[in-house]
This record gives C-alpha cells, sequence and structure tokens, in this order.
C-alpha cells in the first residue's frame, strides 16, 4: 500500500486514484477547500487547498500544490502546517471575503456554513480590504430555492453540479473578473429536477432552501433524525428536522449505496404535506371528533364479527402492512391495488428473486458502462435513478480520459476528453424524456413496442463490462418487465454479469408485493360474496387505485369502513371511523426499497394528541421490536428485518442518540414562562433515540445518525468525517439490510413471441400514463412548492393527430373512456407516435378512448 | 527558393502597406519552402527546428522544437490532430503578430501549413484577436488563395496531404490568449484556462491532440526549412536563434516595429531605431517585453534583448515589444493603467486572479488619486508575495505581479511620495 508523508509523518493509504486533499480528509486532516466536492471532484479554481509539496527528504524549500489537484502517489511528501501554505490560505480566504457581505446573523446558512467554517480553519480574522464591494441583484428562482447573489464566493460548485452533473440547463455563469454571476438568464423557476441540491452544494448562502425560510429554524435548534424518503421507490436517507411540532426541512443523509450526496427536489421539498392542513388529528366516527377511547371501542365493536378485510398500501410500512394481516389474518389481507398494479408488483418482485443479474444500487447504476432504459421516463418516475443514469453515460467517455492519463478526480479535463461523446444509454420510452440528451440511442413506441429497442442494443450491452437493464411498473405494463428479465438472462447467458434495477411505484411498493395479499377486485369479490362486510383500509386512498365503479362497489357493499391515515383523503372523508396516523416524521417504520434494502426511519417528534404510528391502531404491541419479532417470526421473506437499524434495547456507552445537537438552545427556557423546570422529555418506544440535547456524544451507528455535526466542521461537508473516504461506506456502515439475496437464477426465457406491434385504430387513441416528479406522487403533492412546481394536467398527443383533431396546444380536449369523460388541456409533442396519447397516470391506464374537442374550457 | 535575407520575417514587406497576393507572393519565392517540406517529411523538419532553437515568441520563450516534439505521431495517435495559430494578441503595448498578419498574410498560412505537416495535423485553427479586422480579412483571402491552388485542401501540392485551414475570430479577452482558454473559447466555452497535465499534445481542442503556436513564431518556420537552422541561427546576436519583431512605444521620436537580430541591445533599439527619446525628455524606465514583464530602470538599458538575457536582468524577455517611460510619466499612474486592465481581464476562475487584481488596481487608484494610506504598499507587497506561478491557475496574474514587482523594486520612492504627499507628485 502507499506512503504518503504529512509533516514528516508516515500514512498509509489505500490503492487507488486519489488527491491529497481526498486522502487528507480521509485521514482526519482539516484542509479547507471549496470548489472541490466529493462528487463532482476537481477543479482547481479556488486555490484554497494549498500544501507545501517536496520533490523528496532533501528538498527544504518545496512548493505550493493544490492538493485537490494533486495525486496522492507513493512517496509523496507534503506540510499541511508549512507557514507559506497556512499564509495563502489565509490570504485565500482574505481574498473571497473582499466582496462577501458578512450578513451572517441575517443569513440562512448561518451556523452551518461551510464560509464561516473554512474562515475560521483558515485563520483570516482582519479585514484590510477598504474599498467598496461589489453587490448583485439576485433573482427568483421559483418555489424550492432562494437566490441571495452577494454572498457568492464564486467556487462554481454550483454550475459544475447544476450543469455538468446533473445536465441542467437553465443554470450558468455569466460575466467576467470580480464580477462573476450564477444564475439564470432572466427569473424564473429552475428547471432540473435535482436543483435543491444547489442548497447543500453551495458552501455559503448563496443557494438556500426556500421552503425553510418559510418557517426557519437555525440547525442548532433542529430536533432531527436519520429518515427515508417516502416519496418514490427508491428509499434515498434524508435527516428530517423538526422544531415546535413542525417539519422544517429535509436534508440529505449519506448512503453509500443509494443517494450518496444528492436528492431529488421531491424527496427534499416534499415533506410539507406533513403539516398540511389537510391532516387528520383527531378520531372520527361519523364525521364527529371523539376520544381515542371510544374510537377504539368502536372499532372493536365492529371487528368483533370478524368479517372484516384490512387493506394495506404500498405508502405504509412493513409494520403497518403486517399489523392489518396479523388483524385479519392472511387470507383476509389486502394489499389495496388493483389486480394488475398487485401482479406487476409481484412479477418484480419475482424477478428481482430469480433474476441471474444482479440488483443494482444507485450507486452501482453509476458504475455501469452501459445501459438500457425500457419505458420507464426515470426522471418523473425515480428522479435519483436518472441522475445516478447521467454518471452511467459518463463511464465509457471516462474510461477513454483514464488510457490518457488523466486522473479520475480531474473533472475539467474529464469533460475535456469526454467532449459530447454520449457513452452507450439506450433510452425506449413512450414520450420524449429529460435524459434524452444523454442517451446514444432513443426509441419511441407502445409499451409493447418498447422491449424491440432491446434487439438493437443487444450487442453494445454485451460489449460493455457492467450491462444495465432498467424497467419498472409506471406504464402497467407486464411486457416492459419481463423483457428486461430475458435480456438480462441473456446477457448473462453470453457471459456477462448484467445489473437490473426496476423502478416500484412507491416507498414500499416492494415490501408490500413481499406480504402479498389480495386485490381490490378480490376485496369486491368477497364483499360481494358475503363472505366480508366490513374494510380497514391503513394509509390508502384507493379511489387513487382502482376504477371509480370498483371502489363505488366496494364502498356500497361495505357496512363498515375505517380508516387510519395521516391525511385526508377521498377514501377517509367516506369512511365511518378515521383514525389518525403518524406520517414519516411521527413515527418508526421500515420500508423495503426497489432493490429489497429494508430501512428504518425514525420518528422526528412526538405528534400531538392521539396521532401514532397506523399499526398502534390495530396492534398491542409494547414497541416496534416486538411487532418487528413476530414479522421476522412469521413471515421467513422478512427474517433480516430487525437487522435494518439497532433495535430500542441499543445503548451507545449506555447511553442513547441524541436527537438534538449539542448546542441546542431551548432547553429550559422555552417552557420558563410555564415552569423552571425542564419538563420530561416525550417517551419513544421505538427507538434508541432521546428527545434530547443530552445522550451519545460520539459517532452513532449510521442508520441512528441524526446529523453530521464535527469539530470545526458545522455544515453538511462534515460528511467526510463519518466515512472512510469519500463516496465510499460510511465508517459505521451503510444502514439498512438486503432483503432479496441473489436467488436461484431460473435461466428460462419468458415467451419468446414478442407482443405485435402496436397498430393504431380507427378514431380512438391509445392513452398511456404520463408521470411528473411534481404532481404525481400522493403524499408530495400535498407540499405547497411542490403544488407550485406541478404541471397541469394535459392529454399530450401526436401532431398529426391533434391536426386530425382540430386540437392546437392549449385547446380543451374531451376524452372518454368507456364511459368515463374528462376535459383536460392538450398538449402536442412530436416525439408520440400517431394513435398514442399520454395523460396523467391513473388505475384506468393505459386505455382506448375517444378524444374530441371540447366546448368548455379544461378544469 | 528565396535569397537567404538577415530580415525573413519582413521581407515581403511592401512600401505601399498592402501584401504580396499569392502571385507576388509566389513570384518573390513563396511557397518553395513549402514544397521542400513536403519532400523532407515531418521528422527532418521537426529536426530541423529543433537545432534552430527557435524560442516560443508568445512570450513564454518555450523552446518551439521540443514542444512539437510532444504531439503524437504514431498510426496510434488520436484523431483528428489541431494545431491552433495564437493570433489572440492582446497584451498590452504589443502588436508585432499583427505587423506580420497585415503585411505577409501567405507567410503565416505557408508555415500553418508546414508546421501543420511536420506534426501531424489534419485541421489548423488562426485565433485572431476580435480587433484585427484587417488582419482577419488579408488571411481570409490568402486562405482563400491557397486552397484554390492546392496549398490546402484533400490534397496539399498533390502530396497526399490532407490540410484544412480555419480563421477563428475571438469575441474577445486577453484571456483567449493563454492557449488553454483559447482551446475553451474555440469550443464555445467560457474563456477559462484549463489544468495541465494532461499536456495539450494529449488532449487539446475538441480534447484531441494540439499545438498550439505564436504567429511569430509559426513565421520562422518556412525560413528556417528553406535556409537551415545554421542560417537561422547565425541571424542572431548570440545564442538564441533568428530575428525578432521588436517594438517600441512611449516618449520616443520613431515609435513602432523593428525585425532585428535577437540579442540587440535595447539601447540600440530605442536610441537608435526608435529615434531615441523625444527632445527634452529623458528615459526614466521601460518594460521590456509588454505589460506583464517587470519594469526596468535606464540602467538596464545595455541589455541584450532576448529571453536569457532580460530574464538575468530580472525580468521578462516577453514578446519583446517595449513600453518606453520618460522622466514625466507617473510610474504609479502606468501602473495603475496597467493593473487595471490585467484585473478587468481576469477571467474570474481563481480566487486571487479574481478577487487579488481588482484589490491591486484600487490600491493603486488610491494611491494615484492621494487617497494611499501607510498599509497600502503593505498590501502591494502582499499581493506581489502571494501571486505566482504555483498559487494561481494561470500566468496571467502572475504575469500582471511583473511590473508592479519591477516598479516596487526600482521606484519604490515615487510610491511613498503618492502616499505621503497625498497627491500625484507628476499631476
Amino acid at each position: 500500500m502507499p506512503t504518503i508523508f504529512i509533516d514528516h509523518q508516515p500514512y498509509t493509504i489505500p490503492e487507488g486514484d486519489r488527491n491529497l486533499l481526498d486522502v487528507c480528509l480521509s485521514l482526519g486532516f482539516d484542509i479547507p477547500y471549496f470548489c472541490w466536492h466529493p462528487a463532482i471532484h476537481s477543479v482547481g479554481a479556488c486555490r484554497l487547498c494549498a500544501v507545501k509539496r517536496f520533490k523528496d527528504e532533501s528538498d527544504a524549500a518545496g512548493t505550493l500544490v493544490m492538493s485537490c489537484m494533486t495525486p496522492a502517489s507513493d512517496g509523496t511528501r507534503i506540510s499541511i502546517n508549512d507557514p507559506e501554505a497556512v499564509e495563502f490560505r489565509r490570504k485565500v480566504i482574505e481574498w473571497l471575503m473582499v466582496n462577501h457581505p458578512h450578513d451572517c446573523p441575517v443569513c440562512d446558512e448561518g451556523g452551518e456554513c461551510h464560509l464561516q467554517d473554512m474562515t475560521v480553519m483558515a485563520g483570516h480574522v482582519r479585514r484590510r480590504y477598504r474599498f467598496t464591494k461589489r453587490t448583485h441583484k439576485s433573482q427568483n428562482l421559483g418555489p424550492f430555492v432562494a437566490h441571495e447573489m452577494n454572498r457568492c464566493i464564486q467556487c462554481y460548485r454550483c454550475v459544475r453540479f447544476y450543469s455538468d452533473y446533473a445536465g441542467g440547463r437553465d443554470l450558468n455563469v455569466f460575466g467576467w473578473h470580480d464580477d462573476v454571476y450564477f444564475g439564470r438568464h432572466a427569473d424564473g423557476a429552475l428547471e432540473s429536477e435535482f436543483s435543491g441540491n444547489l442548497v447543500e452544494v453551495c458552501p455559503t448562502g448563496v443557494f438556500t432552501d426556500k421552503t425553510l425560510k418559510r418557517h426557519y429554524t437555525r440547525k442548532w435548534d433542529l430536533t432531527s433524525a436519520p429518515s427515508v424518503c417516502v416519496h418514490c421507490a427508491l428509499g434515498c436517507n434524508t435527516f428530517a428536522g423538526e422544531r415546535y411540532g413542525m417539519l422544517r426541512r429535509i436534508l440529505n443523509r449519506y448512503h453509500g449505496e443509494i443517494n450518496r450526496y444528492f436528492l431529488c427536489d421531491r424527496g427534499r421539498f416534499g415533506y410539507e404535506f406533513v403539516n398540511g392542513s389537510r391532516r387528520i388529528r383527531r378520531p372520527l366516527v361519523g364525521g364527529k371528533e371523539v376520544t381515542k377511547a371510544d374510537a377504539l371501542a368502536r372499532m372493536r365493536e365492529i371487528l368483533a364479527s370478524g368479517r372484516a378485510i384490512a387493506i394495506g398500501s404500498p405508502r405504509a410500512t412493513v409494520e403497518t402492512n403486517y399489523a392489518l394481516r396479523k388483524l385479519v389474518g392472511a387470507d383476509r389481507f389486502n394489499c389495496g391495488l388493483s389486480e394488475r398494479d398487485s401482479r406487476l408488483a409481484a412479477t418484480a418482485l419475482n424477478i428481482l428473486r430469480t433474476t441471474p443479474a444482479m440488483i443494482a444500487s444507485l450507486a452501482e447504476v453509476e458504475r455501469c458502462d452501459a445501459a438500457l432504459v425500457l419505458g420507464e421516463d426515470v426522471t418523473n418516475t425515480a428522479p435519483m435513478l436518472a441522475l445516478a443514469l447521467r454518471q452511467t453515460a459518463r463511464q465509457r467517455p471516462i474510461a477513454e480520459a483514464l488510457k490518457l492519463g488523466v486522473h479520475r478526480w480531474d473533472d475539467a479535463n474529464l469533460r475535456n476528453v469526454a467532449q459530447r461523446d454520449k457513452g452507450t444509454i439506450f433510452i425506449a420510452t413512450v414520450d420524449a424524456t429529460k435524459l434524452d440528451d444523454i442517451a446514444a440511442k432513443t426509441f419511441r413506441g407502445s409499451p409493447d413496442d418498447l422491449p424491440r429497442l432491446a434487439e438493437e442494443a443487444f450487442e453494445t450491452l454485451r460489449a460493455a463490462d457492467r450491462p444495465l437493464i432498467v424497467a419498472g411498473t409506471s406504464l402497467g405494463s407486464e411486457a416492459l418487465l419481463t423483457a428486461a428479465d430475458d435480456v438480462a438472462a441473456r446477457l448473462a447467458k453470453a457471459g456477462k454479469s448484467p445489473r437490473i434495477a426496476l423502478v416500484l411505484p412507491e416507498c414500499n411498493s416492494l415490501g408490500l408485493a413481499m406480504i402479498g395479499g389480495g386485490s381490490l377486485e378480490s376485496a369486491a369479490e368477497s364483499l360481494r360474496a358475503g363472505k366480508a362486510d366490513t374494510l380497514v383500509i391503513a394509509e390508502n386512498d384507493i379511489t387513487r387505485r382502482a376504477p371509480k365503479a370498483l371502489v363505488d362497489e366496494l364502498f356500497r357493499l361495505a357496512r363498515h369502513v375505517i380508516v387510519i391515515d395521516h391525511t385526508s383523503s377521498a377514501t377517509s372523508e367516506r369512511a365511518e371511523i378515521v383514525l389518525p396516523a403518524a406520517t414519516f416524521a411521527e413515527c418508526a417504520g421500515t420500508l423495503v426499497n426497489n432493490e429489497g434494502r429494508a430501512q428504518r426511519y425514525f420518528q422526528v417528534f412526538a405528534p400531538e394528541g392521539d396521532i401514532q404510528a397506523a399499526w398502534r391502531w390495530v396492534q398491542d404491541s409494547p414497541g416496534l421490536d416486538e411487532l418487528l419479532d413476530s414479522i421476522e417470526r412469521e413471515l421467513p421473506q422478512f427474517a433480516l428485518i430487525k437487522a435494518a437499524a439497532p433495535a430500542e434495547d441499543f445503548r451507545a456507552v449506555g447511553q442513547k442518540i441524541p436527537r438534538r445537537p449539542h448546542r441546542w438552545t431551548g432547553h429550559a427556557s422555552n417552557t420558563a414562562n410555564i415552569s423552571v423546570h425542564e419538563p420530561k422529555p416525550p417517551a419513544d418506544p421505538d427507538a434508541p433515540m432521546a428527545f434530547s440535547s443530552e445522550g451519545f456524544e460520539g459517532h452513532p451507528p449510521s442508520a441512528l445518525n441524526p446529523r453530521y455535526w464535527a469539530p470545526g466542521w458545522n455544515s453538511v461537508q462534515a460528511v467526510s468525517r463519518y466515512q472512510s473516504e469519500a463516496s465510499g461506506p460510511l465508517l459505521a456502515g451503510d444502514p439498512g439490510v438486503l432483503l432479496i439475496r441473489p436467488g436461484e437464477p431460473h435461466g428460462a426465457l419468458h415467451s419468446a413471441q414478442a407482443p405485435a406491434a402496436f397498430t393504431p385504430r380507427n378514431g380512438e387513441l391509445l392513452v398511456v400514463p404520463s408521470h411528473h416528479i411534481f404532481g404525481s406522487e400522493e403524499l408530495s403533492a400535498g407540499a405547497e412548492g411542490i403544488r407550485e412546481a406541478a404541471p397541469a394536467p394535459a392529454i399530450a398527443l401526436n401532431p398529426a393527430d391533434a391536426a386530425r383533431l382540430g386540437l392546437r396546444a392549449g385547446d380543451a380536449a374531451r376524452v372518454t373512456i368507456g364511459d368515463v369523460a374528462t376535459t383536460l388541456a392538450a398538449q402536442v409533442h412530436d416525439a408520440l407516435l400517431p394513435g398514442i396519447a399520454t395523460m396523467p397516470a391513473s388505475s384506468e391506464l393505459p386505455a382506448w378512448a375517444k378524444v374530441a374537442r371540447a366546448s368548455k374550457e379544461p378544469q | 527558393m528565396t535569397q537567404a535575407t538577415d530580415r525573413p520575417l519582413t521581407k515581403n514587406f511592401q512600401p505601399s502597406g498592402a501584401p504580396l497576393d499569392l502571385k507576388g507572393y509566389e513570384a518573390a519565392g513563396g511557397y518553395a519552402a513549402l514544397r521542400k517540406a513536403l519532400g523532407m517529411g515531418p521528422k527532418a523538419i521537426q529536426e530541423e527546428l529543433l537545432k534552430s532553437t527557435v524560442l516560443g515568441r508568445g512570450g513564454a520563450g518555450f523552446e518551439a522544437g521540443k514542444k512539437w516534439r510532444h504531439m503524437p505521431t504514431g498510426d496510434d495517435a488520436r484523431r483528428p490532430k489541431y494545431l491552433v495559430v495564437n493570433a489572440d494578441e492582446m497584451e498590452p503595448a504589443t502588436m508585432k503578430d499583427r505587423f506580420l498578419m497585415e503585411g505577409d498574410p501567405h507567410q503565416l498560412v505557408e508555415a500553418v501549413i508546414i508546421s501543420s505537416f511536420a506534426v501531424g495535423a489534419d485541421v489548423a485553427y488562426i485565433f485572431i484577436r476580435n480587433e484585427y479586422h484587417l488582419s482577419a480579412a488579408r488571411l481570409e483571402k490568402a486562405i482563400a488563395e491557397a486552397r484554390t491552388a492546392g496549398y490546402l485542401g484533400k490534397n496539399v501540392c498533390g502530396s497526399g496531404y490532407a490540410l484544412e485551414m480555419h480563421l477563428h475570430q475571438s469575441a474577445g479577452r486577453y484571456m483567449c490568449g493563454e492557449a488553454a482558454a483559447m482551446l475553451n473559447a474555440i469550443e464555445g466555452r467560457r474563456a477559462i484556462p484549463r489544468s495541465r497535465p494532461p499536456h495539450m499534445a494529449q488532449v487539446g481542442l475538441w480534447g484531441k491532440p494540439t499545438l498550439v503556436d505564436n504567429v511569430e513564431t509559426l513565421c520562422c518556420v518556412p525560413h528556417i526549412v528553406a535556409h537551415g537552422a545554421e542560417w537561422f541561427l547565425g541571424l542572431s546576436r548570440t545564442a538564441e536563434g533568428g530575428t525578432k519583431i521588436f517594438g517600441v512605444s512611449g516618449r520616443v521620436k520613431r515609435p513602432g516595429l523593428y525585425e532585428l537580430p535577437m540579442g540587440t541591445t535595447a539601447r540600440e533599439i530605442i536610441m537608435e531605431h526608435a529615434g531615441g527619446m523625444l527632445d527634452g525628455r529623458a528615459l526614466k524606465a521601460f518594460i521590456p517585453g509588454g505589460a506583464s514583464s517587470g519594469v526596468l530602470p535606464a540602467e538596464a538599458l545595455d541589455v541584450k534583448m532576448d529571453f536569457a538575457n532580460v530574464r538575468a536582468a530580472g525580468s521578462h524577455f516577453g514578446t519583446g515589444t517595449m513600453v518606453v517611460l520618460d522622466d514625466t510619466t507617473c510610474i504609479v499612474g502606468a501602473l495603475l493603467s496597467l493593473e487595471t486592465f490585467f484585473a478587468r481581464e481576469s477571467c474570474g476562475w481563481c480566487t486571487p486572479c479574481r478577487e487579488g487584481l481588482p484589490w491591486v488596481a484600487r490600491t493603486l487608484d488610491a494611491i494615484e488619486s492621494g487617497r494611499g494610506e501607510p498599509g497600502d504598499l503593505d498590501v502591494l507587497e502582499d499581493h506581489i508575495r502571494m501571486i505566482h506561478d504555483d498559487n494561481t491557475f494561470c500566468d496571467l496574474a502572475p504575469g500582471a505581479m511583473q511590473p508592479l514587482r519591477g516598479a516596487l523594486r526600482h521606484f519604490r520612492g515615487d510610491f511613498e511620495r503618492h502616499v505621503r504627499e497625498k497627491r500625484c507628485p507628476y499631476s
């Protein structure tokens, strides 16, 4: 292993092409930096990470080098503490502060600002610049990100993330010399689905969280817990922070195999539904608020007959779904999905269990060097997968650059070599997608036609080292899933080691599929047959999941409907009993992501009133662990689920993990007007975490870590103190546990016969579901910012079809599916094939529809 | 083949100022060197250039022959390969390349073709300063003529060698003259420099092997090919071969450009060729090689003007275009003008340049306008000390510190007097 010398001390470092800054940070040294970022790497712009490098033992003079731009090769000798290096770093901060407004007290970044940290670290204390400062006008960048350009220190990280890494096109750098400006060409909402990462990528307060600004709280006043995003199936890890009973913000929580440093905007800004006005906070019977005891008594009375069907949900935890199943028995448990969606999820699960391919995490997706995307508009159905695929596209160009001796971390030169080389990604989708710009080849067709691209892509995939197949359920097509499985099987047969990533719709779709259960159709069957007369529905608005006729029938046939949910819905409004459930922020629970990885989130704050985890309404378990014990006992597929996080009885050096930071200011004063005695913190029987700033002060197990904070590192950049190396696993291990282990490959291909090619129908269009990152997902749609960003529902048509129907963009179109008609705005999309249209996803789609000009305006 | 001359670069210059067209240029022996070069083959041309020790005339003074050798030549070399001519002459007081392009555009075109052939380039770009409209027009015409005559295109002079040539007019920034920033500019990106390694010969324009050379450097090539390295070395008065287009601006009788042997002394250039100082003026200082070289005092006049000798005198030979300051010139004012230029032309990429140069310029402005404070000289000294090649991303800011370093070394009293008297003593 290579040895480097830092201030005369030898350090053994792992093999690999890494730069000195990265290595020194991993070794625990403090070297200040701005433009380097562990995911977007080095460009050497800010000049802050200067260290002295010596040629050999006899070289006493040395030269300054930028540690981010210098390889850490065997025998490298550097000094971090060299006086010239120290002085230069201090000087760089002095330069950067020349135009900085020093407005920390009114800046949202204050207290968790990398610029503050680096200023202290570099030792700049006295201002000498005595001339006027340059000022800028800031911009309105839409509902998510606030902009204050005067704080900018020109590290270029924002554009490097936004444009280079995430493929955004509407944020750039303008101007010249000491007047460079980072923003849009004009005010307007940022177009990238990953714009929220600017909040964390920006080392100071130029880009801040606009949703947080509405209910601002300093980092040190937040009560936080490790959480898992509930807005899609990928299971990105997050920190959720609360104050005074209100969820304030979501930050990225590093997971070495999943989201690493970034989140999508739905994941970051969708949280506001927790504070929404439509929350259910008290039990209701017959629409009237009742006490918890009365509600429970009434529910027991109804359930005593033993004729209930329990309806679970893909957005409810494994625990809640299991508790419902336990309440009524396996044969009366219903997964709360339509027959089709339930079958799609089961097919996906079956493929993951039997595929010869490796199930790809997001990090693994980034390591792949060729990909075939079958059907999924991943930007809208699993946004972070789109961000990962952007990195996949770079792998082949990067391999070329490495051959020329360019360092893996030398970002600008990697891109200089790559130029416009698009890599090897094949995208087959119904309509154009925002990933098309990185596609080597795109293919358009009906859902059943899309697998045809697989033939064309096959040779390229076979030539790759790590070919990846992406498919999913969002088009409602089983053919796409089985086609993906077949391509993987053929690649495996050809001696390759393929990877597969399947996109499922919701945060616990796979966990629910692993439990199984009947469909909504089968529930109706039971009601019809008189085998049941009661529905207990948890965290599920079934009106979103099945055609209206079926849902109406369910409500008509059920004598009693009991709904346990956190937010009122068309389903809860028709229930006899409504019980308030906790959101992800108010309870602990386990979700299984699209890879089969079980991950636990924890209670951020104790909810008011009778709100409790949905499972607690139907199970008398003292704590989560007892429930998990019985899950492990009864359902072998969940045998490892407890290992997703430490149990409640875990203690670190005898102590719980504090949810509040050491600098939490509220201690006794917040309630001093009531009593000078500090109130007893709420109890949490489900987690070894305390609602306190007192407790274990070291690094807790990763699954329990509520924040990144280290001495001298108050910002999110403190994450490096929790990793063995940049972008590597967390020191305490990445949290969660994979429940699906490579199984017995089935080896058999699905029906070799491809579905018949799409033939347009006369007088009808095939309407295929479309998805949008903002609006399609149920929970985040309740968040203020997401609502603002969501597009108005529309039907998109091919230009020829639109012309034939006399529809122009913006016209009202009347869409009739079966006997249900809707009116919505028309859009014209060139990429759609004639005879195919798209509409916001619903349980009816895909379906043949009659489309005509409507006389009245769209709703 | 042309007669050997002691002023090869300007031998075709016409008293009218109009350049020779293709016919005239050919009649004067033009493109004979190209034919000879095609016969010699790339290796022989490279060897001749190496022997002639042409030092880069753009200011860096790197040996052109050595730079050429970095270009990969084997069959496995990545293609296309590029030659980019740096004609973005924006160094204050420098106009020698313009002189060559306006005076004899075919000389440059021929030089580029020979050089491209020697390094196996498939495409050549001439990146020309935005304001050089006349040069651009003349080069466009020369390139078109050369293409029609078969000196460019798929089969240069029937040799089978193929070369395309494009003239690229800069959008206009000093920074574009930095070789790597120039490549970014051609690619349509921001003109910011690139880090090295990798060498441009590996990863250059569009990510492909690229050679960037200055106009004047390349213009030497046809003559070296025609007459040999030995002849070229013999033109010089010192060890550094060839002639040089020297420029003199400032308070002299005949400011202008003069092709003279390398190593001609500054005194001879200024006092004889440029006609000496204006009547009643005495030489106080001179900037030997364009704005980013250090100010030298009158005592240094006998320096032999080449890269090694000017370096020994404590400055930079740079572009060899001198600015002469007389005894009525305020050195602080002169520096203010230069540093304001450099501060404005910083590309904004790296901190010392982006933030340091404006601070220096504002400090000089304060001193010059009578608002100087005792600590100001420390601020200037700090910048001189902290801005150097290891610390900045490219050479712009270290270059900007050169004249300031020289001025403070030789004329510190002037600065102190400004601060002490709270006014400019020269105004």
